[in-house]
């Protein structure tokens, strides 16, 4: 590539664009480093000795909440919604390749699930089951409640996917004599893995965080962001950080496990 | 959902598409679309529609009581507080749309125009996304430790002499809540218009140049009609998701602020199902009504 001098512009942007990473990330790394706060440490700075105190705390039932309960919960409900997800957004992609009545109206209603107010669904939804009289639980109600935040971005991203896809394997594979099921598996599906991945990150990530869609749906049992809610209003000791940092952490550890993921089905199919 | 079952009423004719299967292809088509019919039929479309319903009913503090009366919406749009509280709710999305579009187009300008190479582009864009794939709720809280009386702006603030007493309205203000929107809501606005910046044709701001177009001329002209349909759909985001908000409100103001989802989060609370759905109805339609005013200025089934 040809090397010229950066203009002004580059560099003001440059400085623009490292303060709002600065403003992103700024907040979390104060509560992540708060969180090791000494025993008689506050909420804020500066830090009174260093200590795992507070993340020792986070197991004891008393001073959190069920911290373990709910982050079980939140664990699964988010591997549901991720499968659900991955399964339902590939084959409405699928479907939405062929004309069929009802693909419009359909595609609208999976957009207007992007943009009507996530508590106008916790309510609908919660009143809904109240009035036939299914009791609302995290792994019915609030499944489905999750699904609709995360299906909308799933069902673009394939949509997006498909619009780019050149049926031109497919009608190769299908000359060479393979099944429809055969060219699905070993022509289209490892194509459009690395973005069934990432679909499927979008799917648990959203889950795992959603708190208003979690609101009149979760019945008797907390997800953990409920959970972490109730603790904002009642817990004034660094133990929140703590919470705070493990929670982030383990997004990370999410997030990273899925673009090494991506990143291999990348370079496998670089040397098949 | 009847689409599911419904069969093609002639037999599709053989195009390369239907032949991909051994079953007719239409409906292929349609039991691959009816996971996602059904699952939005059921969670989405039938509670709006119990809203409309239940927004209709009367009630005390025991039960519901399905009737035909309007005395909820006469009682949501009769009262002064309710327009209030909207009026709060459109200065909040109006001041953390400019925020976020101003802020999301410049990052998403340095993403596409001056980051020369791809994995770099990746990785950067990566350090946006993160933290959007993080707890709202803990993406809040962190800015106690900053914001608060003791916090690191006041004791910075203090300490260069600055002020002389700690500034209380950074935290639990509307100037809190409007911030915190801003963090938990950028990435919105960045993600389309980087999206839109990306496929510019890159020949386009060639000629702009030979043409003898200076920079803010390329800038004008060229690349911001051209990024008009990702604006439009970041607006989609950032509007309806500060139109729905309630948590940030009532964390951020401390209580002190209302936005309309709070005001309904407050009715379901006292269990005024009916009253809270009356106002979900006025609400809906408006947030309705402002995507379909952003989507008459772009088709976004072009974008994807």
């Amino acid at each position: 590539m040809r090397r010229e001098r950066r203009p002004a512009s580059f560099w003001i942007l440059a400085a623009f664009f490292a303060l709002f990473v600065l403003f992103l990330y700024g907040p979390l790394s104060a509560i992540m480093i708060l969180s090791f706060q000494g025993p008689d440490g506050g909420l804020t700075f500066p830090l009174n000795g260093v200590s795992l105190h507070w993340f020792r705390n986070l197991t004891e039932q008393q001073a959190v909440g069920d911290f373990g309960g709910s982050f079980r919960r939140s664990f699964t409900l988010g591997l549901m919604v991720m499968a659900a997800t991955v399964v339902v957004s590939l084959l409405a992609g699928l479907a939405f390749r062929r004309r069929f009545v009802g693909a419009t109206p359909l595609f609208y209603l999976t957009v207007a699930s992007l943009v009507v107010p996530s508590i106008i669904i916790s309510l609908g939804i919660g009143v809904m089951f109240q009035q036939i009289g299914i009791r609302p639980s995290w792994y019915g109600s609030a499944f489905g409640a999750h699904l609709t935040w995360t299906l909308p971005f799933g069902v673009l991203i394939m949509f997006a996917v498909f619009n780019r896809f050149s049926p031109s394997y497919e009608e190769a594979a299908r000359d060479l004599g393979a099944s429809p099921w055969q060219t699905f598996r070993h022509v289209l599906l490892p194509m459009i893995a690395p973005m069934l991945v990432g679909v499927g990150l979008f799917g648990f990530t959203l889950s795992y965080d959603e708190f208003a869609r979690s609101l009149m749906t979760a019945g008797t049992y907390n997800t953990l962001p409920l959970e972490i809610y109730a603790m904002t209003t009642n817990v004034t000791t660094p133990v929140l950080y703590a919470l705070g940092t493990v929670t982030t952490l383990f997004s990370f550890l999410v997030i990273s496990l899925t673009l090494a993921v991506i990143v291999w089905l990348g370079r496998r199919r670089a040397r098949a | 959902m009847a689409i599911a079952v419904e069969q093609p009423a002639v037999a599709p004719a053989r195009t390369t598409r239907a032949r991909l299967a051994s079953v007719p292809g239409r409906l292929v088509a349609y039991l691959q679309a009816a996971p996602l019919a059904l699952i939005l039929g059921f969670f989405l479309l039938a509670p709006i529609v119990m809203i409309v319903v239940v927004s209709f009913w009367d009630y005390d503090f025991a039960r519901l009581y399905p009737d035909f009366i309007l005395t909820n919406y006469v009682d949501t749009l009769g009262s002064w507080v309710t327009w209030r509280t909207y009026l709060n709710t459109l200065k909040y999305a109006v001041i953390v749309w400019a925020l976020t579009l101003f802020i999301g187009f410049w990052v998403a300008y340095f993403l596409a125009f001056h980051v020369r190479s791809t994995t770099m582009q990746t990785v950067l864009f990566l350090v946006c996304t993160v933290p959007f794939l993080t707890s709202n709720i803990i993406r809040m809280i962190s800015w106690i430790p900053v914001l608060g009386r003791n916090g690191l702006v006041n004791a910075a603030l203090l300490k260069t002499g600055v002020v002389s007493a700690p500034v209380e309205w950074l935290l639990y203000s509307d100037f809190a809540v409007v911030l915190a929107m801003v963090h938990l809501y950028t990435l919105f606005m960045v993600t389309p218009i980087f999206n839109t910046l990306m496929r510019i044709d890159r020949s386009l701001i060639e000629a702009a140049r030979d043409a003898g177009a200076n920079a803010w001329q390329v800038l004008w002209n060229v690349v911001l009609p051209l990024a008009k349909p990702g604006m439009a759909i970041g607006t989609i985001f950032v509007v309806t998701l500060v139109m729905a908000d309630f948590i940030t409100v009532q964390v951020m103001s401390g209580g002190q602020s209302a936005s309309v989802a709070l005001m309904m989060r407050n009715q379901m609370s006292l269990l005024q199902y009916p009253a809270a759905a009356a106002n979900a109805v006025v609400l809906l339609v408006l947030v309705l009504l402002m995507v379909a005013g952003i989507l008459r200025v772009v088709d976004i089934r072009k974008e994807l």
